[in-house]
């Protein structure tokens, strides 16, 4: 039994890459994505300058070869700091990522085979983190413990648990309730092998989707975070920063919001097409509705 | 139809031109920090003083635009050859807006109260050489003090020490009821405090009517306001980076004036490090005050070398005592123990000038191998972690009172300093009367806290001022914490 269930997730694989050299919003997306991701980790070993060493003397100059975007009010190269703010952007989306998946998962995991107690208290205790705007949630959470990067990458975090708990349980439901889930409670697989090996690779379509949105928005609540002073600090760079910086030099430094701005839109931008690409490539009633090739 | 239509026409014309009256007689100011609460007399934010200071309230003396001591609500002194006893005759026929008259009896209350025990006044230091005040009758006032006080007419200017009435003292936080050419009409809290001209006033009357001050605690909505005229004047306008912009457009002209704000890098001589005399000359030989000017302030500023104002007459540059030179920086701290490095909290409170001062202090100080962390933190809780329990190693701050340096006198003051080189010098300094032996015992000051390099001395506060075309009788200059509207007038 549990071979079907295999064999379904490989071909359902080997088909997904051929439809996807087809899907532009997809490919699109990836590109932009892995882009972003090259560059953050680029960031960590080379910038072309040093981005904690000011130069005053050379603040606020244009575009040049030696800067080829520019520098800003300190004089830092501003190439340099949006290089360092991606990766910046990307630590706090993987992390906030990570730990809404690796605490909502297998939150909503259990609720959905354990019904009960204690799974309604972890869904109303999700419902419960719903009603606070994200946002509003890291702002408070940043201005209790103090702001910086390590406390905005946690209150951040902390929101997607629930969003994951929920989901993982909503796809969940319907997987325990499947033919070969049953057959293998009947014949006495663990409950952790079924988790792993049978329910896992049927709900992992969702959860990348879900994902990369929520990865998204962390950069985008980080990017606000930072804007607010409650995210990154001086003297790291961050994009929300660098917009909050050049909120007042907007009259006669507009690059200074405007790159940064972008930075913010096209990774957003990219992530969500990446999102919107691979809800399509393996949603399989989407799939059907949309009358691609069966596999 | 036609009658609506014509109505809005007459409704049109009729609000343009009550707009055109309005800007001839009323002016709105912008200001950075909402006051807590407007009695001069029980606070020490500057944005009290601000709103209130001489437009609400007048005190015996009054401080000029170029920092002169004028007559106030004290017409004529006499000083005895000892310098001991001020005799002050009050003016005739002044009234509190309540409509209660001003007397001798209103001062003995309100420098009784200010002296109390349980006085709430921020500036006590001022009060503490009188030794007592006495009403001979209704129109004079002789004040005796323990020992001669050099500054002690220009100290009864000060906004903490403006008159105040028994009968509407406790309720001045939210109704301030002083002498002055204006009275208070009306605060939206958040966003707005007004005045209007008090008709009854003793002296040449106001030649506004209504005077309004906004807040506006963000740099970038400044501007905008400014520049859609919900403002006509900024009298410290916190983003200098702005000001070229301002310059450029002919609605407006940019009045760059001084302050008695002395922007200094403050250090807890008390931390393990910064006890060390050594650290702290590092610390002075790692600034570089030019680039900090130019970096966080957009070239707006003066270097200082001490804790003291470039525009007093007094005044000892000593800017060069301490040369920008990282190696010197470097051996002073390998000597001092700290050749591997060192590593220092920097807490700053929400101005531009301390926070992107910070970064660039923080990027200077890691040069010579000393370690920043930068916490930016509210007033608030700069007030109570750095001010009052001293909970901190550096801080970035502006001392924007007149001739303030006496704190370096103070025991417990947030520095932590204690020299009794410097208090003998101080001492000397209160009782001399003399001219000539003043200036040299307030240069003698600010060498000794030069050498001691207690704190980093950075550049004195320029003052910013953005003001619409046509606005005149304002002060340029901010000899004290004012925003006087009293001469101001549309030309």
């Amino acid at each position: 039994m549990s071979d079907i269930a295999t064999i379904g997730s490989i071909r359902q694989r080997t088909g997904f890459w051929r439809r996807a050299i087809r899907h532009p919003g997809f490919l699109i997306g990836g590109a932009i994505s892995l882009s972003v991701l090259l560059i953050a980790a680029l960031a960590l070993i080379w910038t072309p300058y040093p981005v904690t060493v000011l130069n005053i003397a050379e603040k606020l100059s244009a575009a040049s070869i030696a800067h080829p975007l520019g520098t800003d009010h300190f004089g830092r190269d501003i190439l340099s700091m949006l290089m360092v703010g991606a990766g910046n952007s990307v630590a706090v989306g993987l992390v906030a990522v990570g730990l809404g998946i690796g605490l909502g998962g297998p939150l909503g995991l259990l609720s959905a085979m354990r019904p009960g107690l204690i799974s309604e208290a972890v869904m109303r205790a999700s419902d419960l983190a719903f009603a606070f705007p994200a946002l509003l949630t890291a702002v408070m959470i940043t201005a209790i413990y103090g702001p910086g990067t390590m406390n905005s990458i946690i209150a951040i975090g902390i929101f997607n648990v629930p969003v994951f708990a929920r989901l993982t349980r909503g796809v969940s439901l319907s997987v325990w309730e499947m033919e070969y889930v049953t057959a293998a409670r009947a014949v006495g697989v663990p409950p952790l092998q079924i988790a792993l090996r049978h329910m896992l690779p049927n709900i992992a379509s969702p959860l990348i989707v879900q994902a990369t949105i929520q990865f998204a928005l962390a950069i985008l609540a980080e990017a606000g975070l930072s804007y607010l002073g409650l995210g990154t600090q001086p003297p790291q760079p961050s994009w929300g920063k660098m917009l909050h910086e050049a909120q007042t030099m907007l009259y006669f430094a507009p690059m200074l919001a405007i790159l940064p701005g972008i930075c913010i839109a096209v990774t957003v931008l990219g992530l969500n097409l990446l999102g919107d690409g691979l809800r399509d490539l393996l949603d399989p009633k989407l799939r059907r509705a949309a009358k691609l090739p069966k596999t | 139809m036609k009658t609506k239509l014509f109505a809005a026409a007459f409704l049109a014309a009729g609000l343009g031109m009550s707009g055109q009256v309005a800007a001839k007689d009323s002016l709105t100011l912008g200001i950075g920090l909402e006051p807590p609460h407007l009695d001069p007399t029980a606070g020490a934010a500057a944005a009290i003083d601000e709103v209130v200071y001489q437009n609400v309230f007048e005190g015996l003396t009054r401080i000029g635009p170029d920092g002169a001591v004028l007559p106030g609500l004290a017409k004529e002194w006499t000083v005895s050859n000892d310098g001991l006893t001020y005799s002050f005759a009050l003016r005739d026929g002044v009234k509190f807006h309540d409509g209660t008259a001003f007397d001798s009896a209103d001062v003995l209350f309100s420098i009784n109260r200010a002296m109390a025990e349980d006085s709430t006044n921020a500036q006590k230091g001022l009060f503490e050489p009188i030794a007592k005040v006495e009403a001979p009758n209704a129109q004079t006032v002789t004040i005796t003090l323990k020992r001669p006080t050099g500054h002690f007419l220009f100290n009864l200017g000060w906004g903490d020490v403006v008159m105040v009435a028994s009968e509407s003292a406790d309720t001045n936080k939210t109704k301030p009821v002083g002498t002055g050419p204006f009275t208070f009409d009306r605060w939206s809290k958040g966003s707005e405090i007004r005045l209007k001209r008090n008709d009854a006033y003793w002296g040449n009357a106001a030649k506004l009517v209504k005077v309004s001050f906004k807040v506006m605690p963000d740099a970038a909505s400044s501007a905008a306001a400014l520049m859609s005229g919900d403002i006509d004047v900024f009298p410290n306008f916190g983003a200098p980076e702005l000001l070229e912009q301002f310059r450029a457009d002919p609605r407006f002209e940019v009045v760059v004036g001084t302050t008695e704000g002395e922007t200094i890098l403050s250090m807890n001589n008390t931390n393990k490090a910064l006890s060390d005399i050594r650290v702290r000359r590092a610390i002075a030989h790692a600034i570089n005050r030019q680039a900090i000017i130019d970096g966080a302030m957009f070239g707006s500023g003066t270097p200082i070398g001490s804790h003291f104002a470039p525009h007093h007459p007094a005044y000892v540059d000593l800017t060069s005592m301490y040369p920008h030179d990282q190696a010197k920086a470097k051996a002073l701290l390998a000597e001092a123990g700290y050749a591997s490095g060192l590593k220092l909290r920097l807490t700053l409170p929400p101005p531009s000038y301390a926070r992107r001062g910070g970064e660039v202090i923080a990027a200077q100080l890691a040069a010579v191998g000393i370690e920043t962390e930068i916490i930016p933190v509210e007033w608030a809780q700069w007030l109570k972690q750095v001010f009052k329990t001293t909970d901190y190693d550096l801080t970035i701050v502006s001392h924007t009172e007149p001739f303030d340096i006496g704190i370096y006198a103070r025991d417990s003051y947030y520095f932590n300093y204690k020299s009794d080189r410097f208090n003998k010098v101080y001492a000397d300094l209160t009782e001399a009367v003399d001219p000539a032996k003043r200036k040299a015992l307030i240069g003698e000051a600010q060498k000794v806290l030069a050498e001691d390099s207690v704190n980093g001395f950075l550049f004195e506060l320029a003052q910013n001022g953005v003001w619409k075309k046509g606005i005149k009788g304002l002060w340029a200059n901010r000899p004290i914490q004012a925003n006087d509207v009293t001469a101001a007038y549309w030309e």
